[in-house]
């Protein structure tokens, strides 16, 4: 359909209409007059879907596991587990303040102004949010691990170590705090949208991504070498949240308005996605198969990011769910 | 209106920026001609580049939806109604006496009272001027593309590669450089009916509403105003006359500013925070 605009094209148009009844590409059926038979304004969108590319979904993977990290890394120091807290926390600074800015920047449409982000600090928008607790993550999660590594290696006298491990012990507090903001907040970026199927699952966003990144940096540190029972237990409690997320999903169905999660590509990217995150993982974790659970929970929980990113594709093209949606 | 020559809101000059007066855009498609001079002016005066030159094969509208590159759009809608006391012939649909109408309607960015991307937007480029319309200040936007899911309308997008100034958000200006220097937004300064017509907020109000009970007496049964002044945007700057309903115009009939999604995500959020945290505790705890 994308022919240069002329007579002769047009003549072509036509006898091909006439021929079968329909043109292909953009436009509407010929047969039965001129009415438009598509919903809305010839099935044009009514809001825009996102123009988000495939790093989106990568940071929500990343962010999910660097701020998690975190709070495991808090958890482990408190009950001497080092070796943990000193792997969490190289996973929470790599992640989170070298992969995820990263991410985020590169998904700019102008790479080269991404420090304008930071000339206001707007609560109303979860965007402008998002990146202040990524900057706050940052801002403790590289000098809680210098301090880790400095105090765990024992590099200087007694004064100087223990003021070490006390800034260790502020800067992993931090993280951990910011680091479940970091995890969770992205639920409420796409949740507080004008797309349909999104925000028709503002809670349960939030639920779901904050859990992912809290499996997700189990089950990695796991794959690590770290095989402690405190982790396989939060493997569990991550599965075990996801399975009733999958649950409550598939009851929780708003009919045309979110059939984006139920129908198409992208739904199946949800379906496959929380299947592995949740009652697999679950399943493999309580037959002791503790690497598979992990590999299945991190490729889940990978899936369902891009296919919730799919899901506003999907729905934000799709006219019907914006009318049904507005009844809820 | 037509008929007041220079003295039209249309055409004279004005100090609204200056008097910060509330302005705004009514349009009307029961006198709009589908010329699409608006369109044209809109690019003209704004520099906007070129947005595709394909066929829709939707009537008379090639233009398809607004969009990054294009600021006004005039829809082309074919509907088997009535228009007005419009007499219904042999020459209608060709099988005698279907009803059937052409509507035109120049459709616009609507600058909402409660505006969904200025409230997104992370870098402040995007900000309310004295008239009361919504700006981005293309030089501050760095395309994060938020703006872009948090319309209600679908009317702000990307400018994707390789137009000029790519990777910004775009959409229409309200011609704020034109009203600083006291003139009309270049669409309405051109519309040749006045189905376009720029004036202050209030006046237009009132006018719009005159004019839907004119129409009914013609016996345009279906004329109503479109500005949802009820739901959490609180009305727009640019409001519309439409006929029938405003789905067919690709409309949401109740906008919702996503801001009020705000609270039960951000409690969600925090809810999920503490859980992580307690369960990460608690496995720590029991297995030492």
């Amino acid at each position: 359909m994308d022919a240069p605009a002329s007579e002769k094209r047009l003549e072509q148009l036509r006898e091909k209409a006439w021929q079968e009844g329909v043109v292909p590409g953009r436009g509407v059926d010929v047969v039965g007059g001129p009415i438009p038979r598509k919903p809305g304004y010839y099935g044009e969108p009514v809001v825009k879907p996102p123009v988000w590319t495939w790093e989106i979904p990568l940071y929500f993977f990343f962010g999910g596991i660097a701020g998690m990290s975190a709070v495991i890394a808090f958890a482990a120091v408190l009950f001497h587990h080092v070796d943990v807290a000193r792997t969490a926390m190289w996973l929470a600074a790599i992640a989170g303040a070298v992969l995820s800015p990263i991410l985020l920047i590169m998904d700019l449409g102008r790479p080269h102004l991404f420090l304008n982000m930071l000339r206001v600090f707007k609560h109303r928008s979860t965007m402008s949010m998002g990146v202040w607790i990524l900057t706050a993550f940052g801002t403790c999660a590289v000098p809680g691990v210098i301090a880790l590594e400095l105090h765990t290696h024992q590099i200087f006298t007694s004064t100087l170590d223990q003021l070490l491990s006390f800034a260790a012990g502020i800067f992993i507090f931090g993280a951990a705090i910011f680091g479940t903001l970091l995890a969770t907040y992205t639920g409420v970026l796409i949740g507080a949208t004008a797309i349909p199927a999104w925000f028709l699952h503002r809670t349960l966003l939030p639920i779901h991504f904050g859990t992912a990144g809290l499996g997700s940096a189990a089950a990695l540190l796991e794959l690590l070498g770290h095989r402690i029972s405190a982790l396989n237990f939060i493997g569990f409690y991550a599965a075990a949240v996801e399975t009733a997320l999958l649950i409550w999903l598939s009851v929780d169905k708003h009919g045309v308005a979110d059939r984006a999660i139920h129908e198409h590509g992208s739904g199946w990217l949800i379906r496959i996605g929380e299947v592995l995150n949740g009652p697999l993982a679950l399943i493999l974790r309580f037959f002791g198969l503790v690497p598979l659970a992990a590999i299945s929970f991190l490729i889940g929980a990978l899936i369902s990011r891009v296919g919730w990113i799919a899901v506003g594709k999907v729905s934000g093209s799709d006219p019907e769910s914006v009318f049904a949606a507005e009844r809820y | 209106m037509i008929g007041e020559g220079t003295h039209s809101t249309n055409q004279r000059r004005h100090n609204y920026v200056q008097e910060n007066v509330e302005v705004g855009f009514f349009t009307d498609p029961t006198v709009c001609i589908g010329c699409k001079a608006c369109e044209v002016a809109c690019k003209e005066w704004n520099e906007v580049p070129d947005d595709g030159f394909t066929w829709s094969g939707n009537s008379y509208d090639n233009t398809g939806h607004l969009g990054a590159s294009t600021w006004r759009h005039v829809m082309f809608l074919e509907q088997d109604r009535q228009k007005g006391n419009q007499v219904v012939g042999s020459y209608s649909l060709g099988n005698g006496d279907d009803p059937f109408r052409w509507v035109f309607l120049s459709d616009v960015c609507k600058h909402c009272e409660e505006a969904g991307c200025l409230e997104a937007c992370p870098t402040g480029s995007i900000v309310r001027t004295e008239v009361g319309s919504v700006l981005v200040q293309d030089d501050v936007c760095n395309g994060c593309g938020y703006c872009v899911v948090s319309c209600p309308f679908g009317v702000i997008d990307r400018r994707p590669e390789p137009l000029p100034n790519a990777g910004g958000a775009f959409k229409c200006t309200f011609c704020y450089d034109r009203q600083k220097s006291g003139l009309v937004p270049a669409c309405a300064k051109v519309c040749p009916t006045e189905s376009i017509v720029f004036g202050r907020l209030d006046d237009l109000r009132a006018r719009a509403t005159q004019r839907v009970q004119e129409l009914r007496q013609h016996g345009y049964d279906d004329a109503q105003l479109y500005d949802p002044q009820e739901t959490s945007v609180r009305g727009i700057h640019a409001f519309f006359l439409i006929l029938g309903e405003p789905e067919a115009y690709g409309l949401p009939p109740k906008p919702q500013v996503p801001t009020i999604y705000l609270r039960s995500a951000w409690t969600a959020a925090i809810a999920t925070a503490i859980a992580s945290i307690i369960a990460t505790l608690v496995a720590f705890a029991f297995s030492s």
